[in-house]
């Protein structure tokens, strides 16, 4: 057999296994919208620690991280503080929020909202706002998938090919198991990950250099300003690494799927202590950095940095080996769009149609039109994966400076009993458009710190002065 | 008013303390850290920071955890 076959078979292998486990979660039982979304709230430790951690590696992680690393260098480090001070913040607020989920029957981020500051109108533009950022960081995932997928059958299937099986594949799964599916395929995926990471990691350096040791060594001989900020950029020096942590941690648990996977949880005591054993997952990020700045001197001059890890290991691991790397990155790319289609779904069923145009549907007519747009969704999401082009990390960077402008609103919601809708709406509504236009003008970043962070600050001083301003009633969550 | 109280408690200084701690050292101090020499274990110097900070954090936060989880122990006998 070519290589190309051993590795294409061994892609499909474990492709299958993936949709056979997504399937099987689901079978003998009824789903209803609250099995659907939330999986019944009765999930267990494993599951939610899967369901959340799941997020961790996302291709944005393993192609993007180890891209960062070979072409920009130390701003990479980013990426393993701020996953790791993201678990930090949901240990404050995750738990009150799962408290509410359970007493108020919450859904999404929308229904928080709505339910908090009493206004359908604001819930639904959380939603649209929400729906509108997700599906770049699905396009992400696909474009991730098709790069991962071609690489590693040694460009035996083409990109759009494999984007088109995947999303037919996600979309399946996810309408017969819902969330249930993604947590149970989220299994599979983490175990091929931590094991394909560590042996990229250590692998890598020690085929090109006898080491990692070794490798930094020569590395710091030959480039000594890649290893730290701002490495081979000209911008993104330590005011950029502080804004941009801070923006991103603060907005992880934003994100729409990873609002609602905390109402998965059968209790709020589960989320604490996952948000304390959390941070350890982030570890296996850096043996990805180590594959990433062997790239540096192993393979100079690569056009596209996201196409370092994969090139790497092409060319340092067998045939088979590639296989296993391309269907776990398959997967890494599956679990991701799968649990963002779902929520961004619901959400335009739930708190956007609903409210606004149809008051009177029932739960199970939410669900099925949840499920439509489910297609709907999949396939906006791979025609714009098929025809546009951008780098992996700059979408998800304006994702993220994006969904983070929700975080005042929540969490001065929660612990703020004077926060008013007035003052929530127009903070977010500034500090989304601040950061569609600042990235739109390619401003980003603005005097050498995150566009985002401007906006969230702006977005904080909004929301506090109007306020205070006005006395208004004292909603809280306690009527 | 009852309803909030019990419902959403605001976590400990203490805890919140125990927080702020791995910002400090993984995001605000990065001026301090940054810097390849000296290697440790093979690894530059802001990497192995990091590293030692992802694994110092877990044991922060469970602090934060047995300091809340008394808390609420105590307030559980007092109700």
């Amino acid at each position: 057999m070519s290589p190309s076959s051993v590795a294409l078979a061994i892609i499909i292998a474990i492709g299958a296994a993936g949709a056979c486990l997504g399937f099987l979660a689901g079978a003998h039982r009824k789903l209803d919208l609250e099995q659907w979304t939330v999986g019944g709230r009765g999930f267990g430790v494993v599951l939610v620690y899967l369901l959340m951690a799941g997020k961790v590696y996302t291709t944005f992680s393993f192609l993007g991280a180890s891209g960062w690393a070979y072409s920009r260098g130390g701003p990479a480090l980013y990426i393993m503080a701020y996953l790791t001070l993201a678990y930090v913040v949901s240990f404050f607020i995750l738990p009150p929020i799962w408290e509410l989920g359970r007493r108020y029957g919450l859904q999404t981020e929308s229904d928080f909202f709505a339910r908090r500051y009493g206004s359908k109108y604001l819930g639904a533009f959380v939603c649209l706002a929400g729906v509108a950022f997700l599906v770049p960081y699905v396009q992400l995932q696909l474009t991730g998938l098709g790069i991962i997928v071609e690489v590693a059958s040694f460009d035996g299937v083409r990109r759009g090919t494999a984007m088109a099986i995947s999303v037919i594949v996600l979309a399946s799964f996810v309408l017969a198991s819902g969330v249930r599916a993604v947590a149970w395929v989220s299994i599979l995926k983490d175990a091929l990950m931590v094991l394909a990471a560590l042996a990229i990691g250590i692998g890598v350096p020690y085929a090109h250099f006898g080491g990692i040791g070794r490798m930094y060594v020569a590395l710091a001989h030959a480039r000594p300003a890649h290893l730290t900020m701002p490495g081979a950029t000209p911008n993104l020096g330590h005011p950029w690494y502080v804004s941009t942590v801070l923006l991103t941690s603060l907005g992880f648990y934003m994100w729409p799927h990873s609002f609602a996977a905390t109402f998965t949880a059968r209790s709020g005591d589960i989320i604490r202590r996952n948000a304390v054993v959390m941070p350890l997952y982030t570890l296996t990020l850096a043996f990805v950095f180590f594959a990433g700045f062997s790239a540096v001197l192993a393979l100079p001059g690569l056009a596209n940095g996201d196409l370092a890890l994969l090139t790497i290991v092409r060319a340092t691991f067998p045939a088979w080996f590639l296989g296993v790397i391309g269907g776990a990155g398959a997967l890494t790319a599956m679990v991701p769009a799968a649990i963002f289609t779902l929520t961004a779904a619901t959400l335009f069923a739930k708190n956007f149609y609903r409210p606004l145009f149809a008051p009177a549907m029932t739960d199970d007519q939410v669900g099925r039109l949840a499920r439509a747009m489910v297609v709907v969704l999949s396939l906006v999401c791979l025609g714009f994966a098929i025809y546009s082009s951008t780098t992996l990390v700059s979408l998800l960077l304006l994702g993220y400076s994006g969904v983070a402008q929700f975080f005042p609103g929540v969490v001065l919601g929660l612990y703020w009993k004077r926060t008013t809708l007035p003052g929530v709406f127009t903070g977010v509504v500034a500090g989304v458009g601040t950061v569609t236009i600042l990235a739109l003008t390619k401003h980003d970043p603005l005097f050498g710190i995150n566009a985002g962070f401007i906006a969230l600050c702006l977005n904080f001083l909004l929301t506090v002065t109007i306020s205070l301003g006005r006395a208004g009633a004292d909603r809280g969550f306690c009527d | 008013m009852a309803g909030v109280e019990t419902l959403i408690k605001r976590p400990s200084w203490g805890a919140i303390l125990l927080g702020l701690t791995p910002f400090a050292a993984m995001c605000f101090s990065v001026a301090l850290w940054d810097r390849v020499e000296p290697m440790l274990f093979g690894i530059p110097f802001n990497l192995f920071w990091l590293i030692c900070w992802i694994v110092l954090t877990t044991l922060c936060m469970w602090a934060a955890y047995r300091l809340e989880c008394a808390r609420d122990k105590q307030d559980g006998e007092r109700r």
